[in-house]
């Protein structure tokens, strides 16, 4: 994070580039939030998220002497398809709703120690807690 | 031009989610079970790191290797903040994945996250079109 706020001048978030995605996607779309936002100028943000998937091919195939667990096997199903596409939505949804997720709020957020964040990462906890611990 | 440096801190970055195991799913799930301390050791490390280094920026006035101001927008507080903060966390409970280590999932061969990927996707597209009627 360091490293990104002295190359590249950012604040550090992975969620919106969800959000550019959406834009490059669509990019006659009337809706404000999408055409409003300029994705060129937070290009960098793509090219991170590139980065990350490069990055953990690099570790996963080069850097582990063991194979990689990241998802359980229960999940490799119809049903474990739907609780990630369920799941993957709530993600989407309500990062974009926050402004932010694990490394714009907790991370970046809370090291810049902007209450906001911690509010956002306290709810994050209350959403994952209710989850584990009541519905599934 | 200056975007391109995020490309190979993305790389490291991709590194650093899978080597700290925190884009594993067994690992979000034990920390909302409460029955490891390394989610919070790991989050904790990088906001330590983080907050010192914002520390050094502001005191120091540092500017971007480019000689550029450093971005340090604080993220205001909304209704959203709580609201998306609690969805998004039941998201990252359900899928063990937040939105950058989705992207190191899939790097590292995980296809199922292909599928949180298109949720996080249409998660992002469902709040660009409900953002009017969201209370903020």
């Amino acid at each position: 994070m360091p490293l990104l706020l002295l190359l590249v001048g950012k604040s550090f978030g992975v969620s919106s580039s969800f959000r550019h995605l959406c834009s490059i996607c669509l990019p006659g779309s009337k809706l404000d939030y999408l055409r409003s936002n300029d994705w060129r100028a937070e290009s960098w943000n793509l090219l991170f998220a590139v980065g990350v998937i490069i990055g953990a091919g690099i570790a996963v195939f080069f850097l582990s002497s063991s194979p990689v667990e990241l998802l359980p096997e229960s999940y490799s199903n119809r049903r474990g398809a739907l609780l990630l596409l369920v799941g993957g939505i709530l993600v989407g949804f309500g990062t974009r709703y926050a402004d932010g997720c694990t490394s714009g709020h907790s991370i970046m957020g809370m090291s810049s120690l902007n209450w906001p964040s911690l509010v956002a990462t306290i709810s994050f906890f209350a959403g994952g807690l209710f989850v584990v611990h009541i519905i599934l | 031009m200056k975007a391109f440096s995020a490309l190979p801190i993305g790389i490291f970055f991709g590194i650093v989610l899978i080597k700290s195991e925190v884009a594993s799913w067994f690992r979000v799930r034990a920390m909302f079970r409460f029955e490891e301390a390394h989610m919070y050791l790991v989050i904790a490390s990088a906001v330590v790191v983080g907050a010192i280094a914002i520390q050094l920026i502001k005191r120091l006035g540092l500017n971007t290797i480019a000689g550029e101001p450093v971005s340090l927008k604080a993220k205001p507080f909304t209704k959203g903040t709580i609201i998306g903060g609690v969805l998004f966390g039941m998201g990252w409970a359900i899928t063990g994945a937040c939105p950058g280590p989705i992207f190191a999932q899939i790097g590292s061969g995980e296809w199922m996250a292909g599928v949180t990927f298109i949720g996080v996707f249409v998660g992002a597209f469902l709040y660009a079109w409900l953002k009017p009627r969201l209370p903020h």
